[in-house]
């Protein structure tokens, strides 16, 4: 579903963030991405949303190159992927309702549909009593769960997390893990980057480990190996 | 779907604007800046414009005629200059009307009406005031007089003198101030104007950096260029909207103390021009005000949108 076909991402002489990397992940996948900070896993994450562009190689989506498509198309290919950030990224300016929503409008669903779906997916993260709180209202923990509840609610093939429990206790970790599973097991795909141990085996599916920019180790049920 | 979707951008654009608080009104105040700006320059050009016309309209070229020239020469004459297309008016004052308006302005010199009454008969001749469109066009119009049109007419021998060419000096130089004064005016309202817009245009662009993150975020979830664009673009209409209200209130008063105080020294009531040209001031204003909102939106946010 996902090809990097030697995919290098140069910034300066001495900062090399993806270094000839190759790799491919197939439809339903769970694919953590461990490593070091500065390891290159935001990288290569961001490589996949064309957020940043390679120095050489190429990144496909299905048989798409992704870097290669117009912004129109772009537009298209995000709705079909959620995004999960360490930082949450909400709109700090919409209430959790309207975060949701505004995911909703961009895929051009309908305002019945938009009523009905978003207050059953803030159910489903168990934010149903902050459904008019704004994002400075919340906690780190719900938060995230917001940021999820967006990711999902288009019904995307891939999600990609960034670093998703880096700014929450163990507790709210776990509940963050425990969706993720739930997501995959509804077929979704999932690509999490992590330097979280407990949560890398605790999902106990494949994990690529990058090492300055390359991939090291590329393991079907893996463990936090560094 | 078309309709959704503006309606979204509308609805986003005023929530937004009702929650930014702070920032959207150090827009506004700035934009109220900009438009009270050029609400004082269209009536500082009024008053530039209507002082130079007062000027303007002092200045005329005479033409004197013989004593006893007969008068359908004359009407003859005034005629063909009426025809003339740099005429806006052609006056005709009789002799006998030039002796009452000379008694009259030398009223209180005693000996000039002692010597009038003295020679009993009346020494003046009949004139004409030639008012041109532009005072620029003065020489030509004294250059038809020398010209043959004028002397096929058989006015040679009627006129008596053209003040023009005494007057020449000051007319020429009356014409340079006041093409030099409109230019002065021209150019120093175009400064303002742009320096103003360049303010307005870097606040909006500051309001719009604070969201330059959010942007970002929009843009990834699979928002379009115009779903994100579209309510900065509303906001900043929004605000050229509230910033005109406000700038035409404000100079309501101002103008009001202006036509109380200052009617003799600018020349024209300030007060009267305001209301008179109310509409048309307030269609420029609100005009400027949106289009400026919105363009400094649209164009503040295109750098954040690529990719």
């Amino acid at each position: 579903m996902i090809y990097f076909n030697n995919v290098s991402k140069v910034y300066n002489k001495d900062s090399t963030a993806l270094d000839d990397v190759t790799l491919t992940v197939t439809a339903g996948e769970f694919v953590s991405v461990v490593g070091h900070s500065g390891a290159g896993k935001t990288t290569l994450v961001k490589m996949i949303l064309a957020d940043e562009n390679p120095s050489s190689g190429t990144v496909f989506i299905e048989s798409v190159d992704v870097h290669k498509l117009k912004n129109k198309d772009l537009t298209k290919l995000r709705r079909r992927i959620g995004v999960v950030f360490q930082d949450f990224k909400l709109l700090e300016n919409k209430t959790a309702y309207e975060n949701i929503a505004f995911a909703m409008e961009a895929a051009g669903k309908t305002d019945k549909e938009i009523a009905s779906d978003v207050p059953h997916v803030l159910e489903l993260v168990d934010l149903s009593s902050r459904i008019f709180h704004f994002p400075h209202q919340m906690s780190g923990g719900e938060k995230q769960r917001l940021s999820i509840a967006r990711a999902i609610i288009n019904q995307p093939e891939i999600i990609i997390a960034d670093e998703p429990t880096g700014n929450l206790d163990p507790v709210n970790t776990y509940e963050v893990i425990q969706i993720f599973k739930k997501i995959n097991d509804m077929g979704t795909t999932i690509i999490l980057t992590t330097h979280n141990r407990g949560v890398i085996d605790s999902v106990g599916k494949r994990v690529i480990t990058l090492e300055k920019g390359k991939v090291v180790r590329d393991d079907k049920d893996g463990k936090y190996v560094i | 779907m078309t309709i959704t979707k503006l309606r979204r951008i509308i609805k986003a654009g005023f929530v937004n604007f009702k929650r930014n608080g702070l920032i959207s009104w150090a827009a506004i105040l700035i934009l109220t800046i900009t438009l009270s700006v050029i609400t004082v320059i269209i009536l500082l050009q009024t008053v530039l414009y209507s002082s130079l016309n007062q000027i303007k309209d002092k200045v005329d070229v005479t033409i004197y005629f013989n004593v006893g020239a007969p008068e359908d020469k004359i009407m003859l004459l005034k005629a063909s200059i009426e025809k003339l297309p740099e005429v806006e008016k052609v006056f005709y004052t009789g002799a006998e009307d030039a002796l009452k308006l000379f008694r009259e302005r030398h009223s209180n010199d005693y000996p000039t009406i002692q010597a009038l009454d003295e020679i009993k008969d009346n020494p003046l001749g009949a004139y004409l005031n030639v008012k041109a469109k532009e005072v620029s066009q003065y020489e030509s119009i004294a250059n038809f007089m020398k010209s043959n049109n004028a002397l096929v007419l058989g006015s040679a021998s009627i006129i008596d003198k053209v003040n023009y060419h005494q007057n020449k000096l000051v007319i020429d130089r009356l014409n340079a101030i006041i093409s030099g004064a409109q230019k002065l005016g021209f150019l120093i309202a175009l400064l303002f104007i742009i320096i103003s817009i360049i303010i307005t245009f870097n606040t909006i662009r500051l309001t719009i950096f604070i969201f330059k993150e959010e942007i970002g975020v929009m843009r990834l979830v699979g928002a379009s260029k115009m779903h994100v664009r579209g309510p900065f673009m509303v906001q900043g209409a929004i605000y050229g909207i509230v910033a005109s209200v406000i700038t035409l209130i404000l100079f309501w008063p101002a103008t009001a103390w202006l036509g109380r105080d200052m009617t003799n020294f600018l020349g024209l009531n300030m007060y009267d021009f305001y209301l008179s040209n109310f509409f048309q001031i307030f269609t420029i204003i609100l005009s400027v005000g949106v289009l400026l909102g919105m363009i400094s939106s649209f164009f503040a946010i295109r750098k954040y949108l690529n990719r």
